[in-house]
């Protein structure tokens, strides 16, 4: 059944979007009043949470590095983030989706500057409907900024993928299922460099190219509204009508 | 002091790189000598031994039946387990399996699952309710660099060289029987480290102490891409990405006749 879906209806995709067009995403900061920063992103269905910690000392002490602090990023899914319970406590995705986090956003981050210290950043995330790792990393780069980490720029992630051969924008939960390819990327935009990529599926090299650029742009229009939703924070009305 | 260290070695190895030269003597594309063995541990269903180098990992296939996963009714189960085993390397410690093991595994794992390399459909005994599990352990004997693609080559060998019992439709063993796994594809990890601004293939362990990031891209039979990671800290081009592409198919239908050769050989 799911190998002959039709994940196009009328030149649309089935949840209405066109090709290179990314699901509504709204994106609050400063949410949680014990972090040092946080943020809560809803993107399409997923509705994630983040809190950074730090910069504080780095512990247990052998982690410490002498000349810069240390980046730990933690992603966690609640169990009733997904339609079939997800059982509690770390797992091996978790687990590798909480490092692919830190190597995107250690790139952006001035770490050289808080020797001996660590910045934590904890990625939960309460409802899942794919390209939560995107999602995640959209929200920590905010959440850090938040935190007022210094920061070369700021790290806006999407996915890029395959469906019947046509290569798409920010992959929905059918198509991520059920498509052919599906490419997370996180955009160091000013470098003009990715730092998350990770592939699976079925791609030929001209497809890589045409999706890493879709996903370029995605990650620009992403970029705009992590930009927008820190002015929101910080611009207040009285400044707005000056 | 090894961070020190590393800083001046760092800078030896860029202005290195910079005459198009690497530490060891190899071109860019180089990968250092490769070993493959098959077959070496009896007990189980399949084994691989592969030598990169210095780099030394064996790969154990077994095979018991299960349940499916309730969202794949008619597909087989495959898991893929890595041991970073304290032997291999004064930095690893016994205990549970730490991020490095788990990512290791993860790419390992996709690369395999997502190439359509294995026919999990032909892995169904009852459709719902019985299939065939295969567990897939990689042990890290000597860590001298570039685990991606030792332990990958060691898990396709092992595949390949699987014999499992025969079982009939209840799913019982039919004695003296064996059958070997619905094969279809030879995935190829080719892994690739940025230094500075150069783009190595398979780099040592040295040359990984000093990298800035890394790619490992997997490519399929027919050229396309099945895998792609990146990996540790750092960031690419889109220009630098497809080139690593374009390389790693190269040496990838490389290795690809390497391993045709070699299961050819077991037949």
């Amino acid at each position: 059944m799911e190998k002959d879906m039709k994940f196009f209806i009328d030149g649309k995709r089935i949840d209405g979007r066109a090709k290179d067009e990314l699901r509504p995403i709204k994106i609050e900061v400063g949410v949680l009043k014990r972090a040092d920063g946080s943020s809560y992103i809803e993107w399409g269905d997923n509705k994630i949470y983040c809190a950074v910690y730090g910069p504080r000392e780095a512990y247990p002490r052998f982690l410490q590095k002498t000349d810069r602090a240390i980046l730990k990023c933690r992603y966690n899914m609640a169990s009733f983030a997904v339609d079939e319970r997800k059982r509690p406590g770390p797992s091996r995705r978790g687990v590798e989706i909480g490092k692919v986090t830190q190597g995107a956003l250690e790139p952006a981050l001035l770490l050289e500057n808080f020797p001996k210290c660590m910045i934590e950043v904890n990625i939960e995330v309460i409802q899942a409907s794919a390209g939560t790792r995107c999602a995640g990393i959209t929200a920590a780069s905010v959440a850090l900024a938040n935190a007022g980490i210094p920061m070369k720029e700021l790290v806006p992630a999407c996915a890029a993928g395959k469906v019947e051969d046509q290569i798409v924008l920010d992959l929905c939960k059918e198509e991520d299922n059920y498509g052919q390819a599906d490419l997370p990327l996180a955009l160091l935009p000013r470098k003009n460099e990715f730092s998350l990529l990770q592939m699976d599926g079925d791609l030929t090299e001209d497809q890589l190219e045409e999706a890493l650029e879709l996903g370029r742009k995605g990650c620009l229009e992403v970029f705009e509204i992590q930009k927008q939703a820190l002015k929101k924070k910080y611009i207040t009305e009285d400044v707005l009508n000056e | 002091m090894s961070s020190v260290l590393s800083e001046i070695k760092k800078d030896y190895m860029k202005s290195l790189l910079k005459t198009g030269k690497r530490e060891d003597g190899r071109g860019f594309d180089d990968m250092r000598a490769l070993k493959i063995e098959l077959g070496m541990a009896n007990k189980a269903e399949g084994s691989c031994f592969v030598q990169m180098g210095d780099t030394k990992v064996i790969a154990g296939v077994k095979c018991e039946t299960g349940a499916p996963f309730p969202d794949t009714p008619n597909q087989g189960v495959f898991t893929t387990n890595t041991e970073l085993i304290p032997m291999a390397s004064p930095d690893f410690e016994a205990g549970p399996p730490r991020e490095d093991s788990i990512e290791l595994a993860r790419i390992v794992d996709r690369g395999i699952r997502e190439s359509g390399a294995i026919d999990f459909e032909k892995l169904v005994i009852k459709e719902g309710e019985l299939v065939r599990v295969l567990f897939v352990d990689i042990h890290i004997m000597d860590h001298n660099g570039n685990l991606i693609d030792a332990c990958g080559l060691a898990a396709i060998g092992a595949l390949y060289n699987t014999k499992m019992p025969a079982l009939d439709e209840e799913g019982m063993k039919i004695e003296g029987e064996f059958v070997s796994l619905p094969m279809k594809k030879i995935p190829i990890p080719c892994t690739y480290a940025k230094i500075a601004d150069s783009i190595i293939y398979d780099p040592s362990l040295e040359e990984e102490n000093v990298m800035d990031s890394r790619i490992t891209a997997t490519t399929e039979d027919n050229g396309n891409i099945s895998a792609m990671q990146k990996g540790d800290v750092g960031s690419f081009k889109k220009e630098e990405i497809l080139d690593i592409v374009r390389r790693s198919k190269v040496k990838g239908d490389e290795i690809r006749s390497l391993l045709k050769e070699k299961f050819s050989e077991m037949r």
